[in-house]
C-alpha cells in the first residue's frame, strides 16, 4: 500500500528524498564505522592528534604490530579482562530488566488504560514528574540505606532500581496503546463471565505482543546502555558491560586500554544489530497499534 | 622535612642494596587467623597492583575483595558509614582522606601499628593530631618535562622558572619549530583548580585566613597567579580549556608540545616506545619543577597515596586489613614489572631515571598539598570559575571575588562558615 | 474499571516507583532544606613524609552530640535555595539597584552560576527538541519511500547514534572534533580557516553540544513516526486524493494531525530529557563553556567534599523547571485525557 503510493511520488521529490536519506546514513553511521575501522588500529593512531589520517592509514600500527590491522584491542578486552563475564551481567540485568518491566507496565498501563476515573490521569502526571528527578540524584540517594542494608552490589538490587527508573517511560507507552485496543474485546468478554484478570489474560495479552515488543525495545536499550545505576550500585564481580567499558577507560588512561575499551564497543553493538533486524517488523507494527493516539 | 627525605633515600638505597628479591604474585600466608578485608579505592595500575597482592593474604577463612572504580570518592563514604561498613579499607590521597576524617569513619591505626606495623618506616605513616590515620604507599608531584632536541635547537637550557619557560616558548615558537610549544592539564574543573593551586603556592600564598575557613584568595598573589597562567596559556593549544592529563599526554606523544608541567606519575607511559615516534620518547626528559614570581617554592604541590582502615568494623576485620594492606604495600611487591608503576614509598624501590622529577620535587622543598577540611570546596570554585579569566570574559579581581563567592556559600551550607 | 481491580493491576508498578523513586523525593526534598550541623574545626600538626605541617581538622567529638541530637541536620529553611550557588536572591538585588542598564544587569546575572547555567539549559532545549524531531519525521519520510527490503538495514543505521553508548561515542566523537581531528579539518577546510577550533570558541562549543544533542536524539523520533507513518489511514488518504487534494495538502491535512499525538508525547519526553543535559558537557570537557543544572549536581555529588544539600536543591529546582516547560503540554493532554475518558 505505501509502496503505491511510493510509486506514485514525482520523481524530483524521491531524488530529494533519497538524497537527503544518503546524507543522513553517513552521518548517522560514520562514528560507528571510523570506530570500526578504528578498533584494528593502536591507540597511537586512532587518537592520534598529529594526523587525523593516521587513523586510516595506521603508521604506528605496522611500526608497532608488524601489519596494519591488529586485534589486540577485540583479544586483550574479551581474554585477557575477561569482558564476557561483563557481557554475561549484562545479559542477565537486560532480560531481567525488560521482563520486570513489562509484566509491571503492562498490568499497571492496562488499568491506566481502562480506568474512567481522573485519578489514572494524575498517577500518569505523577509518574511523568517522577521521570523529571535526575537519576544521579537518585542514584547517589541509594547509597547508604543499601550499604546498610546490605543491598548494594547485587544484581537484582540494580534490576530492580532500573525497572522502577524506568516504570514511567514504561507506564506512558503502554497507556497510549492499550487505549488503542478497542473496550468491547474485553468488556464482552466480561459479559461471558470472565473476571478483569481473566478477561486481560485471555482477550488482551494475545493482541498485545507489538506494542509491548515496541516498548521492551526501549527498556532493552536502557538496561543495555545503563552507565549511572550499574556503575555506582554493582560490585566489580557483577559489573555490567558498559561500567566495565569505563573501567577500560580508568581515570587515568592506561595505554592500550583505551582500545579495549573502543573494541567493547564495536562488540557490544552487534547483538543490537541482530535484535534490530529481528525485531524490526514488530517494532513497526507494535507502534503502528500502540503510540497513534499518544 | 629534610630529615624526612633523607629517610625516604637512606631506605631507598639501603634496600637498593640489600637483597632485591622479585616475588611473583603467589599465595602468602600472612598470619591472619580469619577476618573480611574489602577494599575500595580509583583505578590505575599501582593500585591494582597494591589489591591484587593484598588479595595473596586470601585464605578459607580470610576474605579479600576490592572494588577498583573511578567513582571510588562517590560511593567509599557511604559504603563505610553503615556498621558494619561494607568497605575495611579506603584506597585514598592526600585529598581524599579529608572527606574520611570530616566523617569520622576511619580507625586511628597506631595500636595496629605497634602490634603489626614496626617494621613500616615511620615516615610511611600519616599522623593527624599525633594519631596515625593512613600509611602511605606512593608518592606524586607535578614537575618539569621537557624535550631534549628541542630545546638544542633554540639553544636554551631546561627552565627553572615559568618565566624561563614562557621564553623558552618564545624561542620555539620564533624559530618556526612549534606554534604551541607549551602543554599543561588545563581543562576547566579539577585540574584548572589544581593548577592555580600551584601557581598561588609558587607565589607564596595562603589559601585561608590562618586557623580558619574564611578564603582568602583575591589578593596580588591571587592576580598574579592567574595572570602566569593566562601568559602560558598565549603559548598552548588553544583548545586547553578541554586538556586533562589525558589529551595533554596525547599532545605530548604526538609531538605537538615540548614543555609541560606533569604528573610524575604519567611520565612513565611518554619514554616507553609505544604511542609516538623515537624523536618524542627518546628526546623526553624529566626536571625539577618550576618556581614562579622568583619564589623559592616550587609551583607545585606533592601527593601521596595511601591506605586507610574502617572505624565501624570488628577489631578482628580491621586487624586482618592492616595486615593484608601492608603485605599488599610492602617490599614483597616490588618487581620488574611494577617497579615503573609508580614512585613507590617502599623499601627496595629504585627509581628510573624518569621518576627523577618527582624525587627533585621532594628535595626543592615543595609544599604538600593542603589537607584542610574545607580544601575541597574551594578547589571545587577555582575549576569553575578560572575559565572565566582565561577566556577574557572577566578581570582577575572579578574572577577571584566569584571564586570566594562560590566557596563561601559552599562551607555556609557545609557548616565551615557562620 | 472498579476502584480495586485498579488497586491490584497498579499495585506492582506502583510500589516500584514509590520505594525507588518517590521515597527518594521526599529525602531529596528533607535534604534540601536540612545542612550539616556547623563543624568545630580546630587547628592541628599533620606529618607524612613530606614532613609536618599546621592544619586544621574538623573535631567529630565536638559536634557528635549536636549530631546524635539532630540526625537530620541543621534546618536551614529555603537558605540552600536562595543562596549564591542556586537562586542567588540577595545577589541579584543587589545587582537589580546598582545597575545601570538592562546589558550590566544581564551581564552580572549570567555571571551568577545558576542563572549562566539556565541560559544554556533553556537553549539547549528548545534548540535540540523541535529540531531532532523534525530530523526524525524527515528521516521517517525517507526511509518510509525506500522499497521495503532496504528499510530493515536502514532502521538499524539510522539507530546507531541512540544505542552506541555515549561513554564511549562522545569520547570518540570530541577527538574527531579536535582541530586535527577528521572532523575538526573538515569544518577548518570548510570555513577556510586553518586555527579555527571547535573547543575553544564558546559558541562554536554551544553548537557542536547542540549538534551532538540533535544527533544523538533524532532516532528516538525516527523511530515513533516511522512506526505512525504505518498506520496512516489509507482510504482517508485515498478519499483525498479522489477529491483532488495536493500532496502538500494531504500531508498537511492527514498525515500530521495524524501523527500530532506522537509529537506529543515525543515533545513530553525529549524537553524532560534535554532539560536535564549533562553528559555530553562531561565527555566534550564542555564546562569551560557551557553548565547545565544537572552539570552542577554531578559536579556538587563528585568533588572532594560533596555538596549534599546544594545537589538536592538543585535536583528539586530542575523538577520544578520540567513541570514549568511540560504544562502547555499537560494542559494539552489533560483536555485530551478527559475526551478520550468520557
Amino acid at each position: 500500500m505505501t509502496t503505491r503510493i511510493a510509486d506514485r511520488r514525482p520523481p524530483a521529490l524521491l531524488i530529494a528524498l533519497n538524497g537527503f536519506l544518503v546524507v543522513w546514513l553517513v552521518i548517522a553511521a560514520f562514528p560507528f564505522l571510523w570506530t570500526f575501522w578504528g578498533s584494528f588500529k593502536v591507540e597511537g593512531d586512532f587518537f592520534s592528534k598529529a594526523d587525523w589520517m593516521n587513523a586510516i592509514t595506521g603508521p604506528l600500527t605496522t611500526a608497532e604490530t608488524g601489519s596494519s590491522f591488529t586485534a589486540t584491542g577485540y583479544v586483550g578486552a574479551w581474554v585477557q579482562e575477561e569482558f564476557w563475564r561483563a557481557a554475561l551481567n549484562s545479559a542477565i540485568v537486560v532480560v531481567s530488566v525488560v521482563c520486570i518491566s513489562l509484566t509491571f507496565g503492562t498490568l499497571g498501563g492496562y488499568a491506566l488504560a481502562r480506568s474512567s476515573y481522573r485519578y489514572a490521569f494524575w498517577l500518569l502526571l505523577v509518574a511523568l514528574v517522577f521521570r523529571a528527578m535526575p537519576p544521579v540524584t537518585l542514584v547517589s540517594g541509594y547509597l547508604l540505606p543499601f550499604f546498610e542494608w546490605n543491598l548494594w552490589g547485587h544484581l537484582p538490587t540494580a534490576i530492580i532500581v532500573l525497572v522502577a527508573i524506568n516504570q514511567p517511560f514504561t507506564l506512558w507507552m503502554l497507556t497510549s496503546f492499550f487505549r488503542n485496543i478497542p473496550k468491547d474485546l474485553d468488556e464482552s468478554a466480561m459479559v461471558d463471565g470472565c473476571s478483569r484478570f481473566q478477561a486481560f489474560r485471555y482477550v488482551i495479552i494475545p493482541v498485545m505482543w507489538p506494542g509491548v515488543i515496541t516498548t521492551g525495545l526501549f527498556s532493552f536499550l536502557l538496561a543495555y546502555n545503563d552507565f549511572a545505576v550499574t556503575a555506582m550500585l554493582l560490585s566489580k564481580e557483577n559489573q555490567t558491560m558498559i561500567p566495565k567499558i569505563a573501567s577500560f577507560l580508568g581515570t587515568t588512561q592506561t595505554k592500550g586500554n583505551v582500545m579495549f575499551a573502543v573494541s567493547s564497543v564495536v562488540s557490544v553493538t552487534a547483538p543490537l544489530f541482530v535484535l534490530v533486524m529481528f525485531f524490526q517488523r514488530q517494532i513497526v507494527s507494535g507502534l503502528t497499534a500502540g503510540a497513534v493516539k499518544g | 622535612m629534610t630529615i624526612s627525605i633523607q629517610r625516604l633515600a637512606q631506605t631507598v638505597l639501603l634496600s637498593a642494596t640489600a637483597l632485591a628479591c622479585t616475588v611473583g604474585i603467589a599465595n602468602a600466608d600472612c598470619g591472619i587467623k580469619s577476618g573480611r578485608v574489602s577494599i575500595v579505592g580509583n583505578e590505575f595500575p599501582a593500585i591494582k597492583t597494591v589489591a591484587a597482592n593484598a588479595a595473596t593474604c586470601a585464605t578459607s577463612a580470610v576474605e579479600v575483595k576490592s572494588n577498583l572504580t573511578a567513582d571510588h570518592q562517590k560511593i567509599n563514604l557511604a559504603g563505610m558509614s553503615g556498621n558494619p561498613a561494607e568497605y575495611t579499607s579506603a584506597v585514598i590521597a592526600t585529598s581524599s582522606i579529608v572527606a574520611l576524617l570530616n566523617e569520622g569513619v576511619i580507625r586511628p591505626l597506631d595500636e595496629l601499628v605497634a602490634a603489626h606495623g614496626q617494621d613500616i618506616p615511620k615516615n610511611r605513616l600519616v599522623t593527624i593530631d599525633g594519631k596515625v590515620m593512613a600509611v602511605a604507599f606512593m608518592a606524586n608531584a607535578q614537575h618539569q618535562v621537557y624535550r631534549k632536541d628541542v630545546l638544542e635547537k633554540v639553544g636554551v637550557q631546561p627552565p627553572k622558572s615559568y618565566e624561563e619557560m614562557l621564553a623558552a616558548a618564545e624561542k620555539i615558537r620564533a624559530a618556526g619549530i612549534m606554534q604551541y610549544p607549551v602543554g599543561g592539564a588545563y581543562a576547566a574543573g579539577w585540574n584548572l583548580g589544581q593548577e592555580f593551586v600551584n601557581m598561588y603556592i609558587g607565589m607564596g600564598g595562603e589559601f585561608f585566613k590562618p586557623g580558619t575557613a574564611e578564603v582568602a584568595v583575591n589578593n596580588d598573589q591571587g592576580v598574579a597567579a592567574l595572570e602566569m597562567m593566562k601568559k602560558l596559556t598565549g603559548y598552548m593549544n588553544p583548545d586547553y580549556l578541554t586538556h586533562d592529563s589525558n589529551a595533554t599526554s596525547a599532545e605530548w606523544e604526538a609531538g605537538n608540545v615540548a614543555l609541560m608541567n606533569m604528573w610524575g606519575s604519567r611520565t612513565g607511559v611518554l619514554v616507553d616506545t609505544e604511542g609516538s615516534k623515537p624523536e618524542v620518547y627518546e628526546n623526553t626528559m624529566v626536571g625539577a619543577p618550576m618556581t614562579v614570581g622568583g619564589g623559592a617554592i616550587p609551583a607545585t604541590t606533592l601527593w601521596w597515596d595511601g591506605w586507610t582502615v574502617a572505624k565501624n568494623i570488628s577489631d578482628a576485620d580491621a586487624e586482618a586489613t592492616f595486615i593484608a594492606m601492608k603485605r599488599g604495600s610492602g617490599p614483597e611487591i616490588l618487581n620488574d614489572a611494577t617497579m615503573r608503576e609508580a614512585v613507590w614509598m617502599i623499601e627496595g624501590y629504585k627509581p628510573a631515571p624518569i621518576n627523577e622529577g618527582v624525587m627533585q620535587t621532594m628535595t626543592m622543598g615543595a609544599k604538600p598539598y593542603p589537607m584542610l577540611p574545607y580544601m575541597g570546596l574551594l578547589h571545587t570554585a577555582l575549576g569553575d570559575n578560572i575559565a572565566d579569566f582565561l577566556t577574557g570574559k572577566e578581570d582577575a579581581k572579578t574572577t577571584l571575588a566569584d571564586i570566594e563567592a562560590a566557596y563561601t556559600a559552599a562551607a555556609r551550607e557545609k557548616g565551615f562558615l557562620k | 474499571m472498579k476502584h480495586r481491580t485498579f488497586f491490584w493491576f497498579f499495585l506492582p508498578s506502583a510500589a516500584a516507583m514509590f520505594l525507588f523513586i518517590a521515597l527518594p523525593i521526599v529525602s531529596v526534598l528533607m535534604q534540601s532544606v536540612f545542612a550539616p550541623h556547623q563543624q568545630v574545626v580546630r587547628e592541628v600538626e599533620n606529618c607524612s613524609v613530606f614532613g609536618c605541617t599546621k592544619t586544621t581538622t574538623v573535631d567529630l567529638a565536638a559536634t557528635a552530640a549536636l549530631r546524635e541530637a539532630e540526625p537530620l541536620g541543621r534546618f536551614v529553611g529555603g537558605s540552600i535555595y536562595t543562596d549564591r550557588n542556586h537562586l542567588a536572591f540577595s545577589e541579584v538585588a543587589v545587582l537589580a539597584s546598582t545597575a545601570d542598564g538592562i546589558s550590566t544587569f544581564l551581564d552580572g546575572l549570567l555571571n551568577l552560576p545558576f542563572y549562566g547555567a539556565l541560559l544554556f539549559t533553556l537553549t539547549y532545549t528548545l534548540v535540540v527538541t523541535p529540531l531532532s524531531i523534525l530530523l526524525g519525521f524527515v528521516v521517517a519520510l525517507a526511509v518510509n519511500a525506500v522499497p521495503r527490503f532496504l528499510r530493515g538495514p536502514m532502521i538499524f543505521v539510522s539507530l546507531l547514534p541512540m544505542i552506541i553508548t555515549p561513554l564511549v561515542g562522545a569520547l570518540i566523537l570530541f577527538w574527531m572534533v579536535d582541530a586535527r581531528g577528521v572532523l575538526g579539518a573538515l569544518i577548518q577546510s570548510l570555513a577556510g580557516d586553518p586555527n579555527l577550533s571547535v573547543k575553544a570558541s564558546t559558541p562554536l562549543m554551544w553548537a557542536m553540544l547542540m549538534v551532538y544533542g540533535i544527533w544523538s536524539s533524532a532516532p528516538f523520533a525516527f523511530v515513533v513516526y516511522y512506526a505512525g507513518l504505518q498506520t496512516v489511514p489509507q482510504d482517508t488518504l485515498e478519499s483525498a486524493m479522489i477529491d483532488g487534494a495536493s500532496r502538500w495538502e494531504r500531508i498537511r491535512y492527514v498525515i500530521v494531525p495524524h501523527l500530532l499525538p506522537l509529537t506529543t508525547f515525543m515533545a513530553l519526553i525529549k524537553i524532560m530529557d534535554n532539560f536535564r543535559v549533562f553528559e555530553p558537557i562531561v565527555s566534550f570537557n564542555a564546562s569551560a563553556h557551557a553548565q547545565s543544572l544537572s552539570y552542577f549536581i554531578y559536579s556538587d555529588l563528585g568533588g572532594e567534599t560533596r555538596l549534599l544539600s546544594s545537589a538536592a536543591a538543585t535536583s528539586v529546582l530542575t523538577i520544578l523547571g520540567v513541570v514549568v516547560l511540560l504544562s502547555p503540554v499537560l494542559v494539552r493532554t489533560w483536555k485530551t485525557y478527559g475526551r478520550g475518558a468520557a
